[in-house]
Order: C-alpha cells, then sequence, then structure tokens
C-alpha cells in the first residue's frame, strides 16, 4: 500500500472566504451544500459548471476557482438565487468571482474585445456596417441612432468615466495610439494548499 | 388615457443598432397609445450586465449611473425595451439611491465630467408601463376596434431572466417559477399562449455565454426551440432583443452546425411583443416592422417571416 497517496488539504486560506464575505456576501458561511443551484442550473446540466461546487471552494478559500473556465458558464439566469434554501445571493457571489478573476488576468478573448468597443465607441455592440444605418433607414428611423453614435463628445465623456475607474487598466486598453490588442487568455493554475504523501 | 405620462426611452445596443424594428414597432406603438417618448441623447452601452458587471462592478455602476443622468436630465423616468439594460439600469438605479457611500463614490467620478447622480427617477421595462401602468383592461378595449381580423397564433412565450428575476426587485406580484403578466399581454390580442416544457428557462445567451461559449448558449436555445415545437408553437414572442436575436439568429446557426441531426431544421418565427400589440392596435405588418427589406443582405430577421404573414391575412410575394 505504499505507493497510495492521498491529497489532505490541512492549510485553508480564508483569503478568497473574507474577500466575498467582506463584498458583502456574509450569508455564504450558510451555504449547507444542498445542490438545489446546481439542480437547477441549465448551464450547469450541459456543461462542467457546478454551482454547488463554486460556492464550496469559496467557502474553502481556495482560489483556484477564480482560474476556473467553469465560473464563465454561468448565464446569470438568477434560478439558483431564487431557488435556493438559505437564500444565498449565489448569483451575485459568482459576479464578484468575475471581478476578482479579471483581478487576476482571467479574461476571455472576445470579452476583452467586448470592452474595447465599449471604451472606443461606447457601445457593446456598435453599428460597424453601413448596413445597419440602411436597415434603421428602411424602417423609418434615424440613420444613426440618438445614443453616442450622434454624440462623439459622449465618447470622450465615457473614456474619462473608464479611465477614472481604471477599467481601461483592467482590460489592457493601451490609451495611446498602438495596433496591437492585448488579449488575455484564461490560464488555469491549480494551487493545492498542501501535498501530503501517505506510505 | 387616464395618467399621460412621457418617458425616456433608453435603447441600448442590441435594438438601435442591429434590431431597429423592436425600436420601431415600440415608438409606433407607444404613439398609439398617446404616450410620449424623449430621446435619451447621448446615451451609452448600459452596460451590460452579463458582461461588464462581471468585470468590474465599479464601473458597470458608473457607466449606469451616467445613463441615469441623462434621463434625471429630461426629467422623466425611463422606458426600456430590454432585459439586460432592466437587469442593469433598475438596479444601479436601486443601488445608488440606497447605498450613499456608494453613490458618494461614483458621484466622484462623475463630477469629472460634470454629471451627477440625483436619484429622482425610475426605471421601468415597458412590459412594466404596459401591464401595470397601462393595464390589460385598457388594452384589449384599444384592440377592439384596432383590427378587423382576430389575431389567433399559436405563441410560445419567452419571459427571459432579468425581466422576472431577482423577483424581489421586480414588479410583479407572480409566482417566479410561474409568471402569467406576458402570457396575459399576448392572450388580450387574441393568440393563444401555449404551455410547454421547462417555459421559463434561460435562452442561453447572457452572462456573457453566447459572446465567448456560443456552441453552450446554442444547445440552451435548441433544448427550448425542441419544447416549443413539439406543442405546436407558430411563433416565438419576446421581451428582450438579445433573447430574440439568440431564438433569431440562432435557429440559423443550429440549423446550419446540425449536420441533418435537426430534422426538420428550425423554422419559428420570433416576433417581439410590441409588434404583436402593434398588429392588434391595428397599426399594418409594415409598420411594426414584420417586412423584411429585400435589398439590405444579412440582416434580421434571420428566421423567415412569411408563415406568420400569411397566417394573419398578409399578402406575401413568391
Amino acid at each position: 500500500m505504499s505507493d497510495l497517496r492521498s491529497v489532505k488539504i490541512t492549510n485553508f486560506s480564508n483569503d478568497l472566504s473574507d474577500q466575498i464575505k467582506d463584498a458583502g456576501f456574509k450569508e455564504i458561511d450558510g451555504c449547507i451544500q444542498c445542490g438545489t443551484c446546481t439542480g437547477g442550473c441549465p448551464s450547469g446540466r450541459r456543461t462542467a459548471l457546478s454551482t454547488r461546487s463554486i460556492i464550496r471552494k469559496v467557502q474553502l478559500g481556495l482560489d483556484e476557482v477564480l482560474y476556473d473556465r467553469d465560473l464563465w458558464y454561468c448565464s446569470t439566469c438568477y434560478t439558483c438565487l431564487e431557488r435556493c434554501p438559505r437564500k444565498l445571493p449565489i448569483t451575485d457571489i459568482i459576479i464578484q468571482l468575475r471581478n476578482l478573476a479579471v483581478q487576476k488576468g482571467n479574461m476571455h478573448p472576445t470579452h476583452v474585445s467586448l470592452s474595447h468597443h465599449l471604451y472606443n465607441t461606447g457601445h457593446g455592440v456598435p453599428i460597424d456596417n453601413e448596413k445597419w444605418e440602411n436597415l434603421r433607414e428602411y424602417h423609418d428611423l434615424s440613420a444613426k441612432p440618438p445614443t453616442v453614435h450622434s454624440h462623439p463628445e459622449a465618447i470622450k465623456e465615457l473614456q474619462i468615466l473608464l479611465e477614472s475607474s481604471k477599467f481601461d487598466e483592467l482590460v489592457g486598453i493601451e490609451i495611446e495610439e498602438s495596433e496591437e490588442k492585448y488579449e488575455k487568455e484564461i490560464n488555469y493554475v491549480p494551487k493545492r494548499v498542501s501535498n501530503t504523501q501517505q506510505s | 388615457m387616464k395618467n399621460l405620462k412621457k418617458y425616456s426611452l433608453f435603447l441600448g445596443c442590441i435594438i438601435p443598432n442591429r434590431y431597429p424594428f423592436i425600436e420601431r414597432a415600440t415608438r409606433k406603438v407607444f404613439n398609439k397609445l398617446g404616450i410620449e417618448l424623449m430621446e435619451m441623447e447621448g446615451a451609452s452601452c448600459c452596460p451590460a450586465p452579463g458582461v461588464f458587471r462581471g468585470f468590474d462592478i465599479e464601473s458597470w455602476l458608473l457607466i449606469g449611473a451616467r445613463n441615469l443622468t441623462i434621463a434625471e436630465e429630461n426629467n422623466t423616468d425611463i422606458a426600456l425595451m430590454c432585459n439586460g439594460c432592466y437587469g442593469s439600469l433598475l438596479e444601479v438605479n436601486h443601488i445608488l439611491k440606497s447605498d450613499p457611500e456608494k453613490r458618494a463614490t461614483i458621484n466622484s467620478h462623475l463630477a469629472k465630467v460634470g454629471r451627477e447622480f440625483k436619484g429622482t427617477i425610475e426605471v421601468k421595462h415597458i412590459i412594466d408601463i404596459l401591464y401595470n401602468d397601462i393595464g390589460i383592461d385598457k388594452l384589449k378595449q384599444r384592440t377592439k376596434y384596432g383590427r378587423k381580423e382576430r389575431l389567433d397564433l399559436n405563441v410560445a412565450v419567452h419571459y427571459g431572466c432579468h425581466l422576472v428575476k431577482p423577483a424581489n426587485s421586480r414588479p410583479w406580484d407572480c409566482n417566479v417559477e410561474e409568471p402569467r403578466f406576458l402570457d396575459e399581454l399576448v392572450e388580450l390580442t387574441g393568440c393563444k399562449s401555449l404551455d410547454y416544457k421547462d417555459k421559463n428557462m434561460c435562452c442561453g445567451a447572457g452572462g456573457g455565454v453566447r459572446s465567448a461559449y456560443k456552441d453552450v448558449s446554442l444547445d440552451m436555445t435548441k433544448e427550448k426551440l425542441n419544447n416549443m415545437r413539439e406543442v405546436g408553437a407558430e411563433t416565438i414572442i419576446t421581451a428582450c432583443p438579445f433573447c430574440h436575436l439568440q431564438f433569431d439568429l440562432g435557429q440559423v446557426e443550429i440549423n446550419s452546425s446540425s449536420d441533418g441531426y435537426i430534422n426538420p431544421n428550425f423554422d419559428i418565427p420570433v416576433i417581439y411583443y410590441t409588434q404583436l400589440l402593434g398588429l392588434a392596435l391595428g397599426l399594418s405588418a409594415e409598420e411594426v416592422g414584420l417586412i423584411k427589406s429585400k435589398d439590405l443582405a444579412a440582416v434580421p430577421p434571420f428566421t423567415p417571416m412569411e408563415p406568420v404573414l400569411k397566417r394573419i391575412g398578409e399578402h406575401v410575394e413568391a
């Protein structure tokens, strides 16, 4: 039996669970791991997303959850939040975890692009082709909507605000004119707190 | 109309920039009902809750607050047409009204562009205005002399998620697992709202899933489409442009990726609620944006509208 090893987590870190509680989610201690959340999750039943185990990882302070791709399979439908028997704001906790994941540089490339669209045009889905203006006119509307698309000064305002909240730094927008796009891939780096070998 | 109200129309991104016929139908319907819609000049992305709230909550609050100040300057409540924009602006408004510390932080950013969030207005989805403020009875009366032939389509109603949840901040007096208000709005037009398996399930587009993992989002959509087809739905009625896009463009995407596994292909036309209400009020199919442009390529509706147009008695060219 000498080649049997078990991984024992003996050194729980409170950091992540404290971070989540400080963000306003003190209820996280109340999760009894019943799995009702996972049971109703529309994404979870076709992906590896297990909402229950995400909350468990937070309870145990395992910050590997911030490197977990499964965190991004949640469609924020709020079914888990509505059904949780302990009334945990589960979806809001997942959103908070996503914020922390992004701070660590974990962001899907298309989400980085969307963020760049927001900064550059003011729209997450901007008019990027004449056909959309033609379609608006076909439907008796102004070619450009009265949004940022008709007000370049509004885009400048938006940029000042996004720089003020440091969103530009977060998503890698270089303020100087640059041809290059910086893309951040999700890096899965499993971090075991401790390993023990049993002989 | 007893209370003639004025609203600031928040457009968002998908409606003005990809699905403008939803904007057309809503403007026409509100005009017919005698409600004035003001423009929100310089409004931006709400910002989309499924993506931007997940990236940085403070930036989400900030850009949302900027949009709210535009309506505050108009001195009217906001009327909007998208569940995502509703999830953002309703909740940003509520958070900043009830949390003085967060409000101070956001206002310190806004001061840099000469703006200030005052917390003077409310945010309403047009479904809220139509159901709670105007009411089924008044709308039903208005449809009495609206359309000559009664509409009697078999409809699969899709609520979407952020219209209904989180329930404790939504204006519906309903069971969150079985809401009825949108079904009632559909049935006042004469159409029948069908019950179908997992009716309240998400379409799959939100939470950044369509942008990052399109195949996962479409798998959720496919499940809903199977359930809708099983009960004989002739059309899908939506209250959100992202759900609308996910079903409309999504059917084309699912059909083309399935290599004959989907047999026959999905072909259920997708209609936004104000398009349906407009028809019932006596507007033409063209006025509510159901007629597709013949000159523009690669624009919605992607799932052909012809089956519904024939059913409602519109002349359809071969």
